[in-house]
């Protein structure tokens, strides 16, 4: 009696075992996380507009319908990436998600600052082969740093009515996301 | 034998164990540092680089893409303020203010997180949209038929969630209760 006490005791904490080691590795075994989902419609490294979600379909689960959407898939392996966004009348932020969906950096317009967000993304290591005296000239240069080489930049303009959607549509078509080969 | 059907026993017994807890703490459970404020709940570290491993598994497993926390904040509300879900063949009034923020939207999903069909194809409000009163505070009605006023249809689904996204707000990490953050009350009117 004791003996299967012990088995049931062991086979418990295995499966306390089990269980952590199943979360931990979860997020990288699933195909239909949100970087799967927008591969086909998102080329690398370009801009590509989001189809606006609806009822029948949406390229990804909870997305605002109030706000126009834009995707960027980056691919840092030759270089950093230069990413411009025109600020649309409203309210207009970036979004920057590693290959797992981990949501590292954010900013919106005013943050920003300008009539355009102007950044630079690179991997620590690209950064920290700028040349020096780059870095000071360019004090103003906001530079945000990828711990991931992929990952997923999402641009969004908010529509505050529905009659300005095509409006902050039409504004997401200025944005830009190209890589800027290092010499 | 004896080995054998103990060995058995412990590895049956931690692959139900192990796997269950993970499928009913991926499907079913919520992530750490929650910030409840009447029926509804933020969990603005998901938006930053410290999520913790289990909203990571959930957002890998839904497949969206959580709200940074320089963007803003998403409050979800699956129940009304008396605890009942919120039920879609029912009427609903979401009412108050919303705290400070540049624009909110309030948005209504299914609980997979998609939109939801309706007649009028409107499936949420933004701040700029909805009607006020002379106070400044607002009421939606949410129900399955027209009402005057600000109405969200439901669409006559059973079950549903409404997500208050907040978008350049100083609401966060650091908000605890709901004096930082004036949340609209959910109450049910009438059911049928």
């Amino acid at each position: 009696m004791i003996r299967l006490l012990l088995w049931v005791l062991g086979g418990a904490l295995l499966g306390g075992i089990v269980h952590l080691a199943t979360v931990l590795i979860l997020p990288n075994l699933a195909s239909q996380d949100a970087y799967s989902r927008l591969a086909p419609i998102a080329p690398v490294n370009a801009v590509a507009p989001l189809p606006p979600p609806s009822a029948e379909r949406s390229p990804i689960p909870f997305l605002d319908p109030a706000f126009a959407m834009a995707v960027c898939r980056y691919d840092l392996t030759d270089g950093p990436m230069k990413l411009s966004v025109p600020v649309s009348q409203a309210y207009t932020s970036v979004s920057f998600y590693t290959r797992s969906e981990v949501a590292y950096y954010a900013i919106n317009d005013r943050a920003a600052g300008r009539r355009v967000i102007e950044l630079d993304l690179m991997t620590s290591e690209q950064r920290g082969d700028l040349p020096g005296d780059e870095e000071v000239t360019a004090a103003d240069r906001l530079i945000v740093e990828s711990p991931t080489l992929t990952g997923l930049i999402i641009i969004k303009a908010l529509a505050p009515e529905l009659g300005l959607l095509p409006a902050a549509r039409n504004s997401l078509t200025g944005a830009r996301c190209q890589l800027q080969p290092q010499q | 034998m004896r080995l054998l059907f103990g060995t058995l026993l412990a590895l049956i017994i931690a692959a139900s164990i192990g796997l269950g807890a993970t499928w009913v703490a991926i499907t079913q459970g919520t992530a750490y540092g929650g910030v409840s404020i009447g029926a509804w709940t933020a969990w603005p570290r998901v938006g930053t680089p410290g999520i913790d491993p289990y909203a990571r598994a959930m957002v890998a497993r839904s497949g969206e893409l959580p709200i940074g926390s320089g963007d803003g904040v998403a409050f979800y509300a699956r129940s009304d303020d008396a605890g009942q879900l919120l039920d879609g063949r029912c009427d609903i009034a979401l009412e108050g203010i919303t705290p400070q923020a540049r624009y909110f939207t309030v948005t209504l999903y299914d609980l997979e997180g998609r939109l939801v069909a309706n007649a009028v194809q409107r499936q949420g409000f933004t701040s700029q949209e909805l009607i006020r009163r002379a106070d400044g505070t607002f009421e939606i009605t949410i129900g399955p038929r027209a009402r005057p006023g600000n109405w969200l249809p439901t669409g006559g689904i059973e079950r549903y969630m409404l997500v208050l996204r907040l978008y350049d707000t100083p609401i966060g990490l650091a908000t605890r209760s709901g004096r930082e953050a004036p949340m609209p009350t959910i109450v049910q009117k009438s059911c049928r």
